[in-house]
């Protein structure tokens, strides 16, 4: 990883929920960087944390949920208005290292700031989301370049006509044709990968530094979400975006991401470039989530599981959270939460696996033979 | 040859918005499943694949075609027989595990509720082994029995739907999107139940999903559907060597595969009916080679086999 200050730093975020049945710990301990122009991935199963750790970034947790420990730092560029149109009439989006000075640059925590803060500096102007369903995340009742317009109107109060002419622009931006006539309909008359592109379009109205994709293409099929990253992908180049993307499906990962980290029970327990995690994963559960997706060389009776079910979170569980489920785990785990150990600069791992004195273990032999064969395909050295 | 289960001819199903306005759902495909297999359904949202599924049960009344199961026909109006007959040998597991049970009954009864309809047993003891057999079937345990739906996970709930539909030995079981909203880590534990399931009671499998990987994993044939029309269907083997149809291929060429250097460089072709200019009710069924076939006038027919032949679609 670069020494470069990243654009957004996680540090030992810890949140937890209150219910009827007790505290449910969501996020325990999280560190996460990062930078500009950068493409991350979490995984995870659902209840793993990872959409409450972006929520918590976007500041909008459920009521019951509070941060009890951890910090959120986002560095932005504070600058007043003559210098943003002079940045902008010199560079279109994409703002060169060291342009800026050191005293225009602005660290907030998002943890110690206030809604009425993040409301209107952060959250849709500097951070947006995609949602997973755009049918949900639409409003039925207003037209498109309604939506599309709203956010400017209220971050920017860009006048109506300008707005209007923007909306249309990032229409075009996000492959939609017949634009302008579009901006006058409603979200039920779009087919659901135009509606997630409007979703998109909403998203970057205000251009936005950060975007965090929540499942974007989980309600889609796959042509059409092959479609809608290659366009994330072309606009994050564009606009040099830093994007965040949750999801389950690693195929989609392994398409987009320079980063992943993997989730489990509130934790990352492992993270690393792509490469690192697709070509050598370390830890059991990320070995089971490659594994357990179906493959041409996958022995034809059986696919490999994981067993067990995640953990119940409102028990905080002693010692490895991984351990039930995991074939591989060792009698330390049961006592004691492994740390961190760092196997490069950029891949970490939380395994007792990986420690000096552990025991050596191999992966499942079905997928060290997939990787095997993928290396191959991808012409990297085994 | 084995037996054949399911014999769909022609089926249509319209759905009537307003009196200018019907929606085609499902417009005139054939297809049929043979005893212990499985049919993969795959297709984008809106194709009609969940239609079919649901029309072939009977929670629509099909507008035309036919439908025959195990020699019976079960389209148009049935008889009293033919329709205990469907119920009992027919069942269906639901995409949301949690909508689809009653939160208000206990898993006994849920699972229990075919046979009471059917009085399939004779006494009381016999009815509640017959539930703690499925139960133990499906890798939960006799204690399960008496609790509620909203007790379990996930998982475990759309194992309670999987043993609901097999307490009453169906020779067909529709699986409308049944892995869909589960975990990764899940799906691969309902997905190896089901296989087990079949070569244990040679049951039959309808597999409706659009995660083209898994479809590939468990079907022995598919169907690929688009926009109310089966355009494609042939042996697993034989679509994913072979795609023809210009939709498939863009299908088959958007599975994302957990490969970071490769996946970063695939471009998936894309597929817009309206731009290409096909009308599918022009189509007729051609025949490729031993199953497979695909839906295409004469012309289209001869300029996709080319193109397939020049550009195989890698998967």
């Amino acid at each position: 990883m670069s020494e470069k200050q990243p654009i957004l730093k996680i540090r030992d975020l810890d949140i937890s929920f209150k219910t009827d049945g007790g505290n449910v710990k969501a996020v325990r301990g999280v560190d996460l960087d990062l930078h500009r122009g950068e493409t991350i991935a979490i995984v995870g199963e659902s209840g793993s944390g990872k959409s409450v750790t972006t929520k918590a970034v976007m500041g909008i947790l459920a009521g019951n949920g509070t941060i009890n420990n951890g910090t959120i730092e986002y560095t932005y560029a504070d600058l007043s208005p003559e210098r943003i149109t002079e940045v902008q009439e010199k560079y279109d989006g994409v703002i060169p290292e060291g342009y800026l000075k050191p005293e225009e640059l602005k660290t907030v925590d998002i943890v110690k700031s206030t809604p009425k803060f993040i409301q209107s500096e952060i959250r849709g102007r500097r951070i947006a989301m995609v949602f997973q369903d755009p049918m949900t995340s639409l409003d039925p009742t207003m037209t498109i370049g309604k939506q599309v317009m709203e956010a400017m109107r209220f971050h920017y109060n860009t006048p109506k006509k300008e707005a209007w002419k923007r909306a249309v622009r990032l229409l075009e931006l996000v492959g939609i044709t017949d634009a302008e006539k579009r901006m006058k309909n409603y979200p039920h008359q779009l087919s659901g990968g135009m509606r997630q592109r409007v979703v998109i379009a909403i998203a970057l109205s205000c251009d936005p530094e950060v975007l965090i994709c929540d499942e974007p293409t989980t309600a889609l099929d796959v042509t059409i979400q092959a479609k809608i990253l290659e366009l994330i992908k072309e606009i994050q180049k564009k606009k040099d975006l830093s994007v965040i993307y949750i999801t389950h499906d690693l195929g989609v990962v392994a398409k987009v991401a320079d980063y992943v980290n993997v989730m489990y029970a509130g934790r990352i327990i492992e993270t690393g470039t792509v490469n690192e995690i697709f070509y050598d994963p370390r830890h059991p559960y990320t070995w089971g989530l490659l594994a357990s997706m179906p493959d041409v060389d996958s022995s034809d009776d059986e696919l490999y599981t994981i067993p067990g079910t995640p953990p119940n979170m409102l028990h905080e569980p002693k010692g490895d959270a991984f351990a039930p489920r995991n074939r591989f785990a060792l009698k330390i785990d049961e006592k004691l939460a492994p740390p961190m150990f760092q196997l490069t600069p950029t891949h970490k791992v939380a395994s007792w696996l990986a420690a000096p004195e552990a025991p050596k273990v191999d992966m499942p032999e079905d997928l060290k033979k997939r990787i095997d064969r993928m290396k191959k395909e991808a012409d990297i050295n085994v | 040859m084995s037996e054949r289960i399911l014999d769909v001819k022609g089926l249509r199903q319209y759905f009537r918005i307003s009196r200018k306005f019907t929606v085609k759902a499902v417009d005139g495909i054939d297809f049929h499943i043979d005893e212990g297999e499985t049919y993969g359904l795959v297709g984008e949202s809106g194709s009609g694949k969940s239609t079919t599924g649901r029309s072939i049960i009977r929670l629509y009344d099909p507008t035309d075609g036919q439908i025959t199961f195990c020699g019976r026909d079960i389209s148009g109006k049935m008889s009293k027989d033919d329709e205990r007959f469907l119920h009992t040998n027919m069942q269906m597991i639901f995409q949301d595990p949690m909508a689809c049970l009653n939160p208000r009954e206990k898993v006994m009864d849920i699972i229990a509720e075919g046979l009471d309809i059917h009085k399939l047993y004779k006494t009381e003891e016999e009815r509640k082994q017959k539930v703690y057999d499925m139960l133990e079937l499906v890798g939960l345990s006799k204690e399960h029995a008496n609790r509620y739906p909203h007790q379990f996970s996930g998982g475990q709930r759309q194992r309670i739907g999987i043993a609901r539909a097999l307490v009453m030995d169906p020779q067909l079981i529709i699986a409308d999107e049944a892995i869909s909203a589960l975990d990764v880590s899940i799906q691969a534990q309902v997905v190896n139940l089901m296989k087990q399931i079949q070569k244990k009671y040679n049951t039959a499998f309808l597999f409706i999903a659009h995660d083209l990987s898994m479809v590939k994993y468990i079907s022995d044939r598919i169907g690929v559907m688009h926009m109310g029309h089966l355009v494609e269907t042939g042996t697993t083997d034989e679509i994913f060597r072979n795609p023809i149809h210009p939709y498939t291929r863009s299908l088959l060429s958007a599975i994302p595969e957990p490969n970071p250097v490769v996946e970063k460089e695939r471009i998936s072709l894309s597929y817009d009916q309206k731009e290409a200019g096909v009308d599918y009710t022009k189509g007729t069924r051609h025949l490729v080679e031993g199953d497979h076939y695909v839906l295409a006038t004469d012309e289209e027919f001869d300029k996709w086999t080319k193109e397939a032949a020049e550009s195989p679609v890698l998967s």
